[in-house]
């Protein structure tokens, strides 16, 4: 619980570093701040947690594990953002500040344990990053990026606060555990209220991760928003919300998997299609991410609907392997785009020459999304088709076989753009800090997919 | 430290010459591929042939997924890891003349391709086997798309995308497998005990076909091949044909048939029939090519076919046969591979008709390309001709019928490959072929190594055959008990 503390007062900290103009202090103050947070949180390991606060909140296992990896990849993004944001705006405190709040939503929403902290959880994310996707005032795609962010995702907590309500209206209480136990001591008798009230929970849920067919607003919203604040969302923001996702079914919802188990399974079986197909007709490799993301949703959900004892591993090392990855194709992206102009895949024409370190690193991460072993995409994407497998989905995992070769065409067209294509320009360079970067996330990429068991049994 | 494990991590370790630069890398190259070749024969001594899994590996690797790290030789897994270890060597030395850019890069994928293939020929876990198996991948696709011919991409990516097609449907397999063992592991052996239900095997016996069949390739699964054959570098080819392709050749003798023993009795004819069939396809293509290499790709499905169909007949001289056959077309396809290699690059072109007459010029290079080439035609006395004379009793020992469709391969290999040879290194010299160099140097020894090998094996193929009989009849005999008692 202090790492939640801690983290609002590091923010409310940062946004008065930017009022004394201490410019050159906010990286380095946030980055310490979120290394506290880290070890705080981590301390609370294995600590018998109760629930706090009138039982509000529960900072157990799985809360803890999911703010480390959150805390974890905010820290990442963070030290690339080192001269990005200075190259937007003047007011630099405003980006760290705003993303340490979206990051203490974040971590509401990976412990609550009352649906109504879970809505506030997600207002306090959302509000955050409404503003982020929006922060480039003069540019028109940041503009229209945030006003569909803000318009979708007005309109999904709409639906998500009305799902909260009906649960109540029919279990009479916010907090999980007394929903649970309504669902465990009338297995017979649920009210109809119920199970709309979990249908609009599922669509509301549907529309935060974006997953098809609420996913609209995903691939223009992480097109138009500056890069690193797509790249926050489509990792941190993701993990959290499927964190989310996966506390309340886990403990509430797993008596009733008949229900909702096969509009789960359309929903995942759609995304695949919908992500990949679209992913593979982009020609911005930015946008080709965004719509790929959409894709991994669809994996994601794979522990979701094969709802077992498996499924928080699944679920965390899935999203680490793949907000890693993430995070290495984006700081690629990012000096690329800054050095070459443009975002499509031709501007990666010859980097395996140019700057050979940047195109292994960024061939480590294509690998791993594409889940080619010796990587942890390929742990994730097998630790997801094993437990779709143990629920007899055979089906399921045909159609995500199909989809992961779908994404092997488009994640090896910048591979092949990096080696077999050539370009007659200047070499492309990197700093120290994106290469520390880059080369830790590859590293990670490499040992968990040699060594998952290292957070593949947590739980 | 355990003899396997070194031979499988020294090439690993290889990998850094990737960052080693300057005139003596190949030079290097070659004395490191030795390593693991002479460490195979220090294992090949103290060896027994009998049918027991010897120089055992055997660690926790991912406990709760019950996955171990779990190697281990019988005498089927030693034929390939000598087969591996004795060709990589060749395949380096022989592209050491070529003028790659960035050798470093080239012979450290080399070297990674290597500890893939012999993880997969010795894996006793079927996770490590899906590891090794695209880790295998991997550099192979790297390697033609990088040093490759002017289609590299559109083709590599291509055969990417099929064998990894492949692939998945077999790690659905692997894993359904799994979440049915009772002891929650991977272990080859908790796999050869269950006894499914015959339709569940049948569809697992589907399953891992499909991965080794785009893998070998059999017919139909085949289209990928000729294409990426002939773009790919020949270092490349040499490993797809030489080695790579053996990787599905073995997994249906390991992992396929003793996996799936009453889908193979459902599906067993089904199989043979295709690999036959394949057979005369590729065969009848491969007349009517005018490109010299593509000419030798079909000749390869041909002969694949032809292995596949052995043992897929499931008997002691057909599974033996396709054993030996596999180190012989590795030898021979490596041959030939690097006879056309050595025309092509002088000649600057693959089409047949403007070869001709070149033995004149270059005799030492005409005798050499007739021995490989008797080798794969299986004339009696070389190496080709023992592999595929048990292969035929093996097939006909199943069927005297399809034996009499499979030997055709043998006078068909015949008729376009003599006629080949006869195109390209007699008749009149031309223009083009007045010139032309006799082999000189590292390409004379890496062909005189090749033909050794041809004829003796060809004269003296005892000692090889024993190193298998023992683990292949035991496994044949398993696998028919089982059928037996359904």
């Amino acid at each position: 619980m202090s790492a939640l503390i801690t983290l609002s007062v590091l923010a409310i900290v940062v946004l008065y570093l930017g009022l004394f103009k201490a410019k050159n202090a906010l990286l380095p103050v946030t980055l310490v701040g979120l290394a506290v947070v880290l070890g705080l949180a981590v301390r609370e390991w294995n600590s018998n947690a109760a629930p706090i606060y009138s039982s509000m909140m529960l900072f157990d296992n799985f809360a803890v594990a999911f703010t480390a990896i959150c805390v974890f990849s905010t820290m990442l993004i963070l030290l690339i953002s080192k001269d990005y944001f200075e190259r937007i705006s003047e007011h630099v405190a405003e980006y760290y500040a705003i993303i340490l709040f979206a990051l203490t939503g974040i971590l509401v929403m990976v412990s609550y344990h009352n649906l109504s902290m879970l809505f506030i959880g997600i207002e306090i994310m959302s509000v955050s990053l409404y503003i982020l996707a929006g922060i480039r005032k003069k540019s028109y795609s940041s503009n229209e990026a945030a006003l569909k962010y803000f318009l979708m995702g007005a309109f999904s907590t709409g639906f998500l606060l009305f799902g909260i309500t009906l649960l109540y209206g029919a279990t009479g209480s916010f907090d999980i555990a007394v929903i649970k136990n309504y669902v465990i001591s009338n297995p017979t008798h649920i009210s109809p209220l119920f199970y709309s009230g979990l249908l609009l929970l599922i669509v509301g849920l549907c529309f935060k991760v974006g997953v098809a067919p609420f996913h609209f607003w995903a691939p223009d919203v992480y097109e138009g928003s500056p890069s690193l604040i797509s790249v926050f969302m489509m990792t941190v923001v993701k993990t959290a919300g499927f964190a989310a996702f996966l506390r309340i079914f886990l403990f509430c919802f797993a008596p009733l998997h008949d229900f909702w188990m096969m509009p789960l399974m359309v929903i995942t079986i759609l995304t695949l299609f919908i992500g990949n197909i679209s992913a593979l007709y982009q020609h911005s490799f930015k946008r080709m991410l965004a719509f790929s993301s959409v894709s991994h949703a669809g994996y994601m959900l794979f522990a979701i609907v094969a709802l077992g004892s498996a499924s928080i591993n699944a679920v965390i090392l899935y999203a680490t392997a793949y907000s890693v990855a993430s995070i290495i194709a984006f700081a690629v992206l990012i000096l690329v785009k800054r050095q070459m102009g443009s975002d499509n895949y031709e501007s990666f024409n010859g980097l395996g020459r140019k700057n050979p370190f940047m195109a292994f690193a960024l061939t480590v991460a294509m690998l791993s999304l594409a889940g080619i072993p010796l990587t942890a995409g390929f742990i994730g994407k097998f630790m997801m088709f094993s437990s779709a497998l143990s629920e007899y989905h055979v089906s399921l995992v045909v159609l995500a076989v199909i989809n992961a070769v779908i994404g092997i065409f488009y994640y090896l067209r910048v591979v092949v753009s990096m080696y077999f294509k050539d370009s007659d320009q200047h070499v492309v360079q990197s700093t120290p800090i994106f290469s520390f970067v880059l080369a830790f996330s590859a590293i990670v990429t490499i040992v968990l997919g040699v060594y998952p068991g290292l957070i593949s049994n947590l739980f | 430290m355990n003899l396997l494990l070194l031979i499988i991590l020294f090439p690993l370790l290889c990998t850094l010459l990737a960052f080693a630069k300057g005139p003596q890398l190949s030079r290097l190259s070659f004395a490191a591929s030795l390593v693991p070749l002479i460490f195979t024969f220090i294992a090949l001594g103290s060896f027994v042939p009998d049918a027991s899994t010897q120089f055992l590996v055997d660690y926790a690797w991912i406990d709760n997924f019950g996955i171990r790290f779990k190697l281990g030789m019988d005498g089927i897994s030693m034929m390939l890891v000598l087969l591996t270890n004795l060709l990589i060597p060749i395949i380096i030395l022989a592209s050491s003349k070529h003028p790659y850019k960035k050798p470093g890069a080239f012979y450290a994928l080399i070297f990674f391709m290597q500890s893939g293939l012999l993880l997969v020929f010795t894996a006793l876990d079927a996770f490590l086997f899906y590891v090794g198996w695209e880790a295998a991948l991997i550099p192979i696709y790297f390697i033609c798309a990088i040093w490759g011919g002017e289609n590299r991409i559109r083709v590599n990516l291509k055969f990417f995308i099929y064998t990894i097609a492949g692939s998945l449907i077999m790690l659905i397999a692997i894993i359904f497998l799994h979440l049915q063992t009772p002891d929650n592991s991977y272990d080859i052996q908790s796999f050869y005990a269950l006894n499914l239900p015959a339709n569940i095997q049948g569809w697992i016996f589907c399953a891992f076909f499909l991965a080794f069949a785009i893998k070998m390739p059999v017919f139909p699964f085949h289209t990928w091949q000729p294409d990426t054959y002939t773009e790919a570098p020949t270092a490349g080819t040499m490993l797809l044909s030489g080695i790579m392709l053996k990787m599905g050749i073995y997994g249906v003798i390991r992992w396929l048939i003793p996996v799936a023993p009453l889908g193979f009795a459902e599906w067993g004819q089904t199989a043979l029939i295709l690999s036959i069939t394949g057979i005369i396809y590729a065969s009848i293509i491969a007349f009517t090519q005018k490109d010299i290499k593509r000419l030798v790709a079909y000749s390869s499905i041909a002969h694949v076919g032809l292995i596949a169909a052995g043992i897929f007949a499931w008997n002691v001289q057909g599974v033996q046969g396709a054993m030996i056959q596999m180190l012989n077309h590795g030898i021979n396809v490596i041959g030939m591979f690097f006879v056309l290699d050595i025309i092509i690059r002088r000649l600057n072109t693959r089409q047949i008709e403007s070869m001709g007459g070149i033995a004149k010029v270059a005799p030492g290079l005409a005798i050499c390309f007739l021995i490989v080439l008797l080798g794969t035609v299986a004339l009696p006395l070389t190496n080709g001709f023992i592999g595929e004379f048990l292969l035929l009793i093996g097939v006909y020992n199943y069927n005297i019928w399809y034996s009499a469709i499979a030997g055709l391969t043998i006078i068909f290999g015949a008729v376009y490959m003599l006629r080949m040879y006869q195109q390209v290194m007699l008749g009149q010299l031309n223009e083009r072929t007045e010139t032309f160099q006799d082999i000189d140097g590292t390409e004379k020894t890496v062909l005189v190594i090749i033909c050794v090998l041809v004829i003796f094996i060809g004269v003296y193929p005892q000692p090889l055959l024993h190193i298998s009989e023992a683990a292949v009849s035991n496994l044949i005999e398993q696998v028919n008990q089982k059928i037996l008692v359904k």
